[in-house]
């Protein structure tokens, strides 16, 4: 067998539809629709009509039964070579950063030189399921032999078995919604109401401005006819958002409303990563380099810790193996899931108890420059499609590097049932 | 991609009670145009050749062409039917030789099949040496543009201005004129001067064959066209238009294998990006079509500042200022091409239209000043443009029913051209072979009364 050492992965670019609020204008898109327009849209960006990437991996949270082979179905409704492989996977919200974690490390290994990470959700079309008492009652009538025992099965057939059960954004193992986790995280961690909304403020504000200045040409192309994301207020201020009541937490000291934390939103993206001689060959220009990537998970059900905290201790992890400090970043990309959940991460790595006791480092990790935290704004502005978090950062952050000319930057995505997704990229 | 418009009458045509009921109204009966497909023959029958005694060097080098093609050449003087006649009359010396005109002609046009050319051959006017040849050769675009009005069941008429020198430079106008490409154009006056096409042996099926086209506005209408024929004619395409356009945008640049470059025209840095994209993803840059263009109908009267600016910006100074970029060192290839989009408006005007006939002429004055530019001309890069008539498209979609139906009929050939049409003759500007066009506007309407 030969072996060979790693290749340098590049990111190529990448492309997203704007993303829309729940119900708005892409209530009537499904899953399969987002995706396959956003990979056109990549195809286009880098003239691939008809060539054969090496994989197309890509992934959806909600998800319908129907959409099993997801990534694949949607290359085929591509311009792509219809030989192009692909396959789902599914991270809950770190499914596209994962996603491009996989591709990477499949060129890094030689197996493909290409690919495109993907992701998208919607929850204007979220799967809606039979009861589990209906879906006894039609699985027994699916094995019945005689007319006369269907009949009797559709008999029994009552009212209350009709109520579909619609998923829910809970935890499965804890009965409360993210929002709720996150709640008691923030109030542990004495996150202040001012300090939520001053990071939403600047979230909107950083969106817009690069919207104005151009830089989303290139890595948004607009879809039924919404050009920019749906969710994004460029005029609020801490005044408006400061009128808004808590809708997650109970009581005085609760922080976290509908305008610091992300709305449903629906979207998708995808990211095209390749070799440097395939770049080269494509006679397409490198952006950054995808450099490492860590997934940690924390026990939030019976240990103490927050469900949304997990990339807190996949950075360290991430950043021992790769000899980096905190500081030596110029872009710092944390998903907002909640204005609370980046300002919880930012307290943790400054907290000289909790990373000597927790994380196991001789002192705290350090402290961020704060002019240099999602500089282009991010979720809280942008909107969450679950899936497709991961590619819009990666692809923005890709693009600032190569703006910049030299420099990292470093993703943080969390993610249900306590997990976090974190990669590093460098500019190319 | 629908680049065929839709005529609703020209489709009642075809059933019989809508015969019936054109007939009984004496209504106009447009025909269905012979149009260009690459397996097309360039004529579907025999040619006329006519020239003046003695003298007919153009007639000698078009016969080469019908033989290469196969196309038998058939006495003017017999009577058997015919898809063109050609007459070659660049000896013209004085009004005496006009007869040849009409003892050619004359005959010929009885005997034309549907779509037949008539294909005028002459000299400009600017290099005559005596008042009557001056005057000789004037009366021949006379001539020429009342035949084109006198034909029917699709015909079309032109005049090829051949300067002195440039008798080896025609092939690329001949073929033009000739096929299906030119099924709208008629009635113009098309001059070949100076220039050197290459001498290696033209493929003209796949003439832009290697070549780089950025063609701007390509999501829709007439853009989304011009990229589909340049792709056809064997161009890579770099489709340019707004980014809020990028999902039209995106179709057609992967329908045709190329990419999509969002970008608004009227940025700074439009020809930037535009020549760097060209250069970084495709290793250079040959041919330019400024097709983008918008309208802000108002009269005069009611036309604020910011309708009259941002027809002026889109239509107009976003192409001055990209051509910085684009004829700058790293723009245009030596033997480039560039196509600017004009339209009628720019010739004759139109009520409610001031920003955008302003424009369109300017457009026309832009390309006139470059297609003479003795530099560019150096470097073998030709400049010129197209002024569509009335184009089925969704801009005239949106016209009100009475006054597109009348903007429809108003010209020789009594109906609309389609997006197509313009895309053919923005493709022949845009060929190697036609290195002796340049500073031309080739009007795409039919032989429309409108600025006639
Ligand atoms: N349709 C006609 O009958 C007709 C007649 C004469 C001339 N024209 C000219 O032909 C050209 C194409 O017309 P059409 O009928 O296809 O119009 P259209 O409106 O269907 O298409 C024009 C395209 O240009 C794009 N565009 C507009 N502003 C732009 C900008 N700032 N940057 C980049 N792209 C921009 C639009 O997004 C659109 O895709 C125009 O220049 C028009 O003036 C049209």
């Amino acid at each position: 067998m030969s072996t060979s050492s790693p290749r340098p992965v590049a990111v190529l670019g990448g492309n997203r539809v704007p993303f829309a609020r729940s119900g708005g204008a892409y209530a009537k898109a499904t899953n399969a629709d987002l995706l396959t327009t956003t990979i056109d849209g990549l195809v286009a960006r880098f003239g691939l009509a008809g060539e054969r990437v090496g994989e197309v991996v890509a992934g959806a949270v909600l998800k319908h039964a129907r959409d099993w082979n997801l990534a694949r179905e949607c290359v085929l409704g591509t311009s792509l070579d219809p030989t192009t492989p692909a396959y789902d996977l599914q991270q809950a919200c770190g499914t596209g950063l994962e996603a491009a974690i996989l591709v990477a490390n499949k060129i890094a290994l030689g197996q493909i030189d290409s690919g495109i990470a993907g992701g998208t959700d919607t929850a204007s079309d979220a799967p809606m399921a039979f009861s589990d008492d209906l879906r006894g009652v039609l699985m027994r009538l699916n094995r019945a032999k005689t007319p006369m025992d269907r009949a009797k099965i559709i008999a029994s057939i009552r009212p209350g078995h009709l109520t579909p059960s619609v998923p829910q954004n809970v935890e499965p193992r804890t009965g409360m919604s993210m929002g709720e986790h996150m709640a008691i995280t923030a109030k542990e961690w004495g996150i202040t109401r001012e300090a939520q909304d001053e990071l939403a403020v600047a979230s909107h504000r950083n969106l817009a401005a690069a919207y104005d200045r151009g830089f989303f040409d290139d890595l948004v192309t607009p879809y039924l006819g919404l050009s920019r994301d749906g969710n994004l207020r460029p005029d609020t201020t801490v005044e408006k958002l400061a009128s808004l009541a808590p809708v997650f937490g109970k009581g005085e000291g609760a922080t976290m409303t509908a305008g610091n934390s992300t709305p449903l939103t629906d979207g998708a993206s995808a990211v095209l990563l390749s070799t440097a001689e395939w770049a080269a060959d494509h006679r397409i220009t490198p952006l950054a380099w995808f450099v490492d990537g860590q997934a940690a998970a924390v026990d939030y059900v019976n240990g103490g810790d927050g469900l949304l905290t997990a990339p807190i201790f996949a950075v360290p992890a991430m950043l021992a193996r790769q000899g980096l400090t905190l500081a030596d970043f110029d872009f710092y990309e944390i998903h907002e899931a909640f204005a609370s959940t980046v300002l919880v991460t930012l307290a943790a790595w400054e907290d000289e108890a909790f990373c000597r006791d927790r994380l196991g480092l001789p002192g705290a990790l350090g402290s961020i420059d704060r002019s240099k935290l999602n500089v282009n704004g991010s979720s809280l502005a942008a909107g969450h499609p679950f899936a497709a978090t991961g590619g819009r950062i990666v692809a923005s952050l890709a693009k600032m590097l190569h703006e910049k000319g030299s420099g990292r930057g470093l993703i943080s995505i969390c993610a249900a049932g306590g997990q976090g997704v974190v990669a590093i990229l460098e500019a190319a | 991609m629908g680049i065929l418009g839709s005529d609703p009458y020209a489709a009642l045509l075809g059933t019989p009670l809508g015969k019936r009921m054109v007939d009984s109204l004496g209504l106009p009966k447009p025909a269905t145009l012979r149009r260009y497909a690459v397996d097309a023959p360039l004529l579907d029958g025999a040619a006329l050749l006519g020239w003046l005694d003695d003298d007919h060097p153009i007639a000698d080098r078009i016969r080469t062409i019908f033989d290469v093609e196969g196309i038998e050449v058939g006495d003017p003087f017999d009577t058997l039917p015919a898809a063109a006649v050609i007459v070659d009359l660049s000896g013209i010396a004085e009004p005496g030789d006009l007869e040849r005109f009409r003892a050619v002609v004359a005959p010929s046009l009885k005997r034309l099949k549907s779509s037949g050319r008539v294909l005028v051959i002459g000299r400009p006017e600017s290099s005559a040496t005596t008042p009557a040849q001056a005057a000789a050769r004037r009366a021949l675009v006379g001539a020429t543009k009342s035949v084109a009005k006198e034909m029917r069941a699709g015909g079309t008429a032109n005049l090829l201005l051949v300067a002195e020198g440039a008798d080896d430079q025609i092939e690329a106008a001949v073929r033009f004129l000739l096929s299906g490409r030119s099924a709208y154009v008629s009635g113009q006056v098309i001059e070949v001067s100076g220039g050197s096409a290459p001498v290696e042996r033209t493929e003209w099926t796949q003439p832009l064959a290697g070549k780089v086209a950025v063609v701007t506005g390509a999501a829709r209408g007439i853009g989304a066209a011009i990229a589909e024929v340049l792709a056809r004619d064997g161009a890579t395409i770099v489709a340019v238009d707004v980014p809020a356009a990028g999902e039209a945008l995106a179709r057609v640049a992967n329908q045709l294998r190329g990419t999509a470059l969002q970008a608004d025209v009227t940025a700074p840095d439009a020809g930037e990006r535009i020549v760097d994209h060209a250069h970084l993803r495709h290793g250079g840059l040959d041919i330019v079509v400024h097709n983008a263009g918008i309208t802000r109908d108002k009269l005069l009267a009611n036309t604020d500042e910011a309708r009259w600016a941002s027809v002026l910006g889109v239509n107009l100074e976003s192409i001055l200022r990209m051509n910085d970029a684009i004829l700058g060192p790293r723009g245009l290839r030596d033997g480039g091409r560039m196509v600017l989009v004009s339209s009628i408006a720019g010739i004759a005007g139109n009520r409610g239209q001031t920003n955008y006939g302003a424009s369109k002429a300017g457009v026309i004055g832009l390309t006139t000043f470059l297609g003479r530019d003795a530099q560019l001309r150096s470097r073998g890069i030709t400049v010129n443009a197209v002024a569509p008539g009335f184009i089925e498209t969704e801009m005239t979609g949106a016209v009100p029913f009475a006054t597109r139906e009348i903007g429809r009929r108003l010209n020789s050939l009594q109906q609309g051209g389609l997006p197509v049409d313009v895309a053919e003759t923005i493709a022949w500007l845009s060929q190697d072979a036609n290195a002796g066009v340049s500073g031309q506007v080739v009007r795409v309407c039919g032989q429309s009364l409108i600025g006639a």
